[in-house]
């Protein structure tokens, strides 16, 4: 079982990693990413929202389909909602395998699919009170395709 | 019985509500067709649906098409593509 996480608080991903493997000597190696906000065109802050309900049955549908590809022994999804400053993390991806090519694809797919897959959207904030919704890119979208055509990395 | 109805990001702000519940007008079965009928609720409702190919649905919780049917007691979800991660 993956855990998933949706919250306005900062996470320890050094913890949340150790996590994946305490108490347990079948796992060799843990795959992480972890998403920062960027200070593009001088933003003050990042406001992410989200469709709570929708946003963990998401995720989760996410988890379980990492899980049926690859031989995790664990998994995690952190995401952080609410204002979010330039330098600060967004998300965490973690993936738990006996292997690192399981490990390393299982994470990128995840982050791939959650970047198209999942019901958050993010405002920008400029120091000046202006706003501006972050638009979807297209570059997200063919990095989810390409997990839908055979399943492992190019 | 009724539908509830939620949006989020700039559809929220456009359409000047998160959420609101009515019942299903006659004739209106599926996405898209509630979709046409939301827009003439108010001045700002007509802004969020102005341009339609902008917005994606839910319906359940669940990702749907402008296809996709709708029934009394659904959960429709408004909004822009999404851009977490």
């Amino acid at each position: 079982m993956a855990r998933i996480l949706v919250q306005e608080e900062a996470f320890d991903a050094a913890a949340e990693a150790a996590a994946l493997a305490a108490g347990r000597v079948d796992v060799g190696g843990i795959a992480s990413f972890t998403g920062l906000c960027r200070a593009d065109d001088g933003i003050s802050a990042l406001v992410l929202e989200h469709y709570p309900g929708m946003t963990e049955k998401a995720l989760a549908g996410i988890a379980a389909e990492a899980e049926a590809r690859w031989p995790l022994t664990g998994c995690t999804i952190i995401h952080r909602v609410g204002r979010i400053r330039p330098g600060e993390p967004i998300v965490l991806v973690l993936a738990a395998s006996a292997h690192r090519t399981a490990a390393l694809e299982a994470c990128a797919f995840l982050i791939d699919w959650l970047k198209t897959g999942a019901p958050f959207w993010k405002r920008e904030e400029f120091a000046d009170g202006s706003e501006r919704w972050v638009e979807a890119k297209a570059s997200d979208d063919a990095a989810t395709a390409k997990w839908q055509a055979g399943g492992a990395a190019p | 019985m009724a539908v509830q109805i939620l949006y989020f990001a700039w559809v929220r702000q456009k359409a000047g509500t998160g959420a609101e519940r009515l019942d299903l007008p006659e004739g209106v079965t599926d996405v898209a067709g509630l979709m046409a009928h939301l827009a003439t609720r108010s001045p700002g409702h007509a802004a969020a649906f102005a341009q339609a190919r902008q917005i994606r649905a839910a319906v359940n919780q669940e990702f749907r098409p402008p296809s996709h049917p709708v029934a009394d007691g659904d959960e429709v979800a408004f909004f822009p593509p999404v851009t977490g991660g």
